[in-house]
């Protein structure tokens, strides 16, 4: 199969995710997106390994990975202790710092 | 495909270990170690003992390092299989961050200011408005991995200066990131705020590392390799992609101008730099700027360097935005720590002024600015935590009015940093502008440095606006009170203030220091 329509397929689930950050309100769902985002990034890596035919791409989609677990870490405390404040995850409901 | 086990092995055992060379690793490696130590330290050490232990050793630390960074000058190699390059704008870079955490530091550790101990929460995990929150706005407590997280955010960025490779360069900028993130959550006072900060810097600064990861995505599928001299070279080769060779560019440069906060994708700083508490702010003003712009430099110099006529024209239209939004923006605000943020919006512009010029009196310009600014702009905060009421730092600007009658000393130094931020002559402000222009003009930018110049003319106005109403207005009569106890941060503010005078008096050394660093360029 032409390895290009795994770009097209990773291209798409980024902009997915790109979307779903941009108009979701639900801070774990903006979370998650990101990841998707990430995720879409760890195939375009794998195919392009394929493409070049170096290993250069899965060990880097390894790091990604890891990067994204440290960031799950932090991400999930930081919404969890605004969770506890204000009952609520929504970053519509987090508008004390503007203009 | 079938893999035969024994060919396997016999690969396997062709492969030699990369050298490293861990002397000229050296500074990365005494933070790294002294972060790890610092979190030992916060498991085993009792809570009195923490509150000493802990900003000594990381003060230490850093001069340790900063040690080994002036050992190691002169050094001009790529190192760890092409991982990190150590060469003069790094060690340059590397140095001034050092010094800038080393003042921060300082900051973090100050408990004198008022009956509280200090400008980190006494314990995260407790949530504001619930029963405990309001005593431990008084408690003499800290949460002391404020240190640790510093220190490793230290060592992401001294990583993210040294990268010669993308890969390494997306870990270095997760690794000083996600310390910020958690330490703009930890003010003791407005821990709404605070939460706020932090919740906005995560979510933004995630989305834009992804995007970043992408563009080395994108690196890797054109170049066959994230090296930045490798891309360099397949840059001038030809029967490449294109496409993913464009398309990974204007990913990094999102990545990246996110990082330095240049329009249009500032928009967390204001609200970050506000909430976070205000050494961690200092800390971030000053470093973080350093460290992109280190990371920003190296990767439009050496990997897209050959590419410098498709993009100056984008750098030319960022810089612009950059500097408009921040100097206008900043006319209206409120707070102080506001307004400070978007000037250092528009600091970020001057600094991509000096980029536009693409040459070398560009990179000695920059680097020279990065150290102006950064001693002027924490020096700034931290006279900004001095003034205080009974609810901590009085950071809205109305509470400033009449202060340089009731405390003319303070009122006089933080009217001397904002000079110097406008970039009047006497100051660094002035010498650093003077020399990241200078370079534009000579790199045929003219028209930027017009714009540059307006938008000086339009960011002294909120400057000297400060000044007035300190100085020609009636002092308020529940005013807030100025710090007069000499503390850790008088510490800060002198140096910063000493440093912002010198430079601007006799800056040579120093420009010497960054054109040695800036002829000797980078290495690939």
């Amino acid at each position: 199969m032409n390895p290009a329509n795994y770009l097209i397929l990773s291209a798409l689930l980024f902009t997915i995710g790109t979307v779903g950050v941009l108009v979701r309100r639900n801070a774990i769902v903006v979370f998650m997106s990101i990841e998707l985002m990430l995720n879409a990034v760890n195939l375009t890596l794998v195919t392009f390994s394929r493409i070049n035919g170096t290993l250069d791409g899965q060990i880097m989609a390894f790091f990604v990975m890891v990067v994204a677990a440290a960031e799950v870490v932090i991400g999930l405390a930081i919404i969890l202790s605004i969770f506890r404040t204000r009952r609520s995850a929504s970053v519509d409901d987090v508008n004390l710092l503007k203009y | 495909m079938s893999a035969d086990p024994t060919l396997l092995l016999a690969q396997a055992q062709k492969i030699t270990p990369p050298s490293i060379e861990y002397s000229s690793l050296s500074p990365l490696l005494i933070v790294f170690a002294v972060a790890l130590i610092g979190v030992l330290v916060d498991a085993f050490a009792t809570r009195g003992a923490r509150r000493v232990i802990q900003p000594i050793l990381a003060g230490g630390g850093f001069i340790a390092a900063l040690v080994a960074v002036a050992v190691l000058h002169g050094r001009h190699a790529v190192l760890a299989s092409g991982a990190v390059a150590i060469d003069a704008p790094t060690l340059f870079m590397q140095g001034t961050i050092l010094v800038f955490a080393l003042l921060s530091v300082l900051l973090v550790a100050e408990r004198q200011l008022d009956s509280s101990g200090g400008a980190i929460v006494a314990s995260a995990a407790i949530t504001p408005g619930s029963k405990g929150s309001t005593a431990q706005q008084t408690s003499a407590d800290m949460q002391t991995e404020a240190y640790p997280l510093m220190v490793f955010s230290v060592t992401g960025m001294m990583l993210f200066v040294a990268s010669n490779n993308l890969l390494v360069m997306f870990v270095a900028l997760e690794i000083l990131s996600l310390p910020l993130y958690l330490l703009a959550g930890l003010a003791r006072r407005r821990r709404l705020l605070s939460q706020e900060a932090a919740m906005k810097y995560f979510l933004l600064g995630a989305f834009s590392s992804a995007f970043f990861l992408y563009g080395v995505a994108f690196a890797y599928g054109f170049a066959g390799s994230v090296e930045l001299g490798k891309v360099a070279d397949a840059v001038g080769a030809v029967g490449k992609n294109d496409t993913y060779l464009y398309l990974s560019l204007a990913l990094l440069a999102v990545g990246l101008f996110f990082k330095i906060g240049a329009a249009p994708f500032h928009s967390w700083t204001p609200d970050v730099y506000q909430g976070a508490p205000t050494p961690v702010t200092a800390f971030m003003a000053a470093g973080t700027k350093v460290a992109a712009f280190g990371a920003l430099l190296r990767v439009f110099y050496v990997a897209f360097g050959g590419l410098r006529w498709d993009w100056r024209p984008v750098l030319w239209i960022v810089a612009i935005l950059t500097m408009v939004v921040g100097a206008v923006l900043a006319l209206t605000q409120r707070d102080i720590k506001r307004m400070l943020a978007y000037s250092a919006v528009a600091h970020a512009g001057f600094l991509l002024v000096g980029l536009a010029g693409t040459n070398t009196d560009g990179l000695r310009g920059s680097m020279f600015y990065l150290v102006t600014y950064g001693f002027t702009t924490i020096a700034a905060f931290a006279a900004v935590s001095l003034v205080r009421t009974s609810d901590g730092e009085a950071s809205d600007l109305s509470q400033w009015r009449g202060l340089g009658r009731t405390s003319p000393l303070l009122a006089g130094t933080f009217s001397f940093l904002l000079l110097a931020l406008a970039g009047i002559p006497l100051t660094s402000g002035f010498t650093g502008k003077f020399a990241v222009f200078q370079a534009a003009i000579e790199g045929d930018a003219t028209p930027l440095v017009i714009v540059a110049l307006v938008c000086s003319a339009i960011a002294a106005f909120f400057y000297v606006r400060v000044i007035v109403l300190m100085f020609f207005s009636e002092p308020l009569a529940e005013g807030p009170v100025v710090v007069t106890r000499p503390t850790l941060t008088f510490g800060t503010v002198g140096i910063g203030t000493a440093a912002t005078l010198v430079l601007g008096v006799a800056p040579q050394p120093l420009l010497d220091l960054a054109n040695t660093a800036a002829t000797s360029g980078f290495v690939r």
